[in-house]
């Protein structure tokens, strides 16, 4: 078998667009995922009564369904009922509904391992229900499950694949046109998991290192 | 040892039968056709508008409709067989048919194993869009979105032709290049004469049109090797049939333009 890498990175451009935008379509459904999820797992914990069937529908819903399913009904379903996204929002709006179920379930266990003495202690120095999520409960509660937090992240970046299905112009995207036009398929998909390999670790790294530094504040866990 | 020899003999014998066979046919058909009074076509019916069953379990489309044009212009009856893309040639040169009317195209390989009419129905990829739509000339791409399959023939030619500001969405399969432009996601849709056919059938609340044409690869039929006497027949019924505007009546029918320059 003969390889000829040549022929797939000349196309660096189009590995490039591809690779920005699998990191650009990852860092905003990162962000925007684990806090839909942490907004999730406090109604799921604290919220209000009312709301908490709504949260669990959702939950249960976009876990028990399959992505690429849940992309397709945003970008050719939707548009029947006259929501027309482009392909980009909706691979980003279908990351972050996704990663937000997810991550809901991820971090309401972390707050359920909470000790209670930890929560009586905040309520006894007078602070709001508010105050004692933000402040006591979360900051433990993200720690205990980061790298479980920091899997899912990962694996909705992984997932982001199949939005070139949608013309997302991702890095499978980029591997199948170049493959489609020189049909250097072995050679295509290889360059794309080296570089699928090489965001999986520095997306580890780099939340790993985001999570000490800013959410749990360089306590030991 | 003393096997293989006894293989390759009966081989051989086999291979100088079949030729002997194959040769003792030649010119036949045309004879056999008319003393029969019954023509054997082979028709496609997976590949719409050219050939599908319809809700009547019968065959139609344009290459059925051109068999039964060439039959009652040759005043004989007609059998249809059902054939697929990879054992239309097969039909031929085991005589189980004597035309093949199945959107072939015409290429030095098939050349080297049976012969070929001219040219009876246009095959094409091309740009479609809405009647309200005006598109004159790639350069009206610009500022507009197109769904295309990826890799796909029409997909290559747009690459080449197309202007910096025409945004190309590419597709995995022709499935979702056609639901991304029925769902309304992009504004222009380019694929094959046989997908956009179906998807102007299936959805005429679009009032899709075809607007530009990015690839011609016209279809001819089929004869066996040698059978010239059918080829002449059926190449005076198809010239005829370009002048009285048939050809065109039926590319108008079931492909949403006229047939245009057919090559000989």
């Amino acid at each position: 078998m003969e390889l000829d890498f040549a022929a797939v990175l000349t196309e660096w451009p189009l590995l490039l667009k591809g690779v920005a935008w699998t990191i650009g379509l990852t860092v905003v459904s990162a962000v925007l995922g684990v806090l839909l999820g942490i907004a999730c797992a406090w109604v799921r914990t604290q919220g209000p009564g009312w709301s908490r069937p709504g949260v669990a529908a959702y939950v249960e819903l976009i876990r028990n369904t399959p992505f690429i399913v849940q992309l397709f009904f945003i970008f050719f379903g939707l548009p029947a009922m006259g929501v027309r996204l482009s392909p980009e929002w909706s691979s980003v709006i279908a990351m972050v509904i996704n990663l937000g179920a997810y991550s809901a379930e991820i971090v309401r266990a972390g707050i359920q391992t909470t000790p209670a003495g930890q929560i009586e202690a905040a309520m006894s120095l007078a602070l709001s229900r508010m105050q004692t999520f933000i402040h006591v409960v979360l900051p433990p509660a993200l720690q205990r499950v980061w790298p479980a937090l920091v899997s899912q992240i990962i694996i909705v970046m992984l997932g982001s694949a199949v939005c070139g299905q949608i013309s997302t112009e991702e890095l499978s995207f980029a591997a199948n046109l170049i493959q489609s036009r020189n049909f250097r398929a072995f050679e295509a998909f290889i360059v794309a998991t080296a570089l699928y390999l090489l965001l999986s670790i520095a997306t580890r790294a780099t939340l790993n290192w985001f999570g000490q530094r800013f959410l749990f504040g360089g306590r030991r866990g | 040892m003393k096997l293989s020899k006894r293989l390759v003999l009966s081989a051989a014998v086999a291979a100088s039968l079949l030729t002997l066979a194959g040769t003792s046919h030649a010119q036949a058909a045309l004879d056999s056709i008319q003393k029969a009074k019954l023509i054997k076509i082979a028709i496609p019916t997976d590949f719409p508008p050219y050939g599908f069953v319809g809700i009547d379990l019968k065959p139609q489309g344009l290459d059925i409709d051109m068999a039964n044009y060439i039959a009652t212009k040759m005043g004989v009856k007609i059998e249809l067989m059902p054939v697929t893309s990879a054992n239309r040639i097969a039909y031929l040169q085991t005589k189980k048919a004597d035309l093949v009317i199945s959107t072939l195209g015409k290429n030095p390989e098939r050349e080297k194993v049976i012969d070929f009419t001219s040219a009876y129905s246009p095959f094409f990829q091309a740009i479609y869009a809405a009647k309200t739509m005006s598109i004159k000339s790639m350069n009206d791409l610009t500022g507009k979105t197109v769904a295309v399959t990826r890799g796909a023939i029409e997909d290559q030619e747009l690459t080449k032709v197309a202007p910096a500001g025409a945004e190309l969405k590419r597709f995995e399969d022709n499935n979702a290049t056609v639901s991304a432009y029925v769902s309304g996601q992009t504004q222009l849709l380019a694929t094959g004469a046989s997908v956009a056919g179906v998807m102007m059938q299936k959805n005429p609340q679009l009032n899709a049109e075809y607007k530009l044409l990015l690839k011609d690869s016209p279809n001819f039929i089929g004869v066996g090797k040698g059978e010239d006497a059918l080829r002449t027949k059926v190449n005076a019924i198809i010239a005829e049939a370009k002048k009285s505007g048939d050809i065109d009546k039926m590319a108008q029918k079931w492909l949403g333009r006229p047939a245009g320059q057919l090559p000989e």
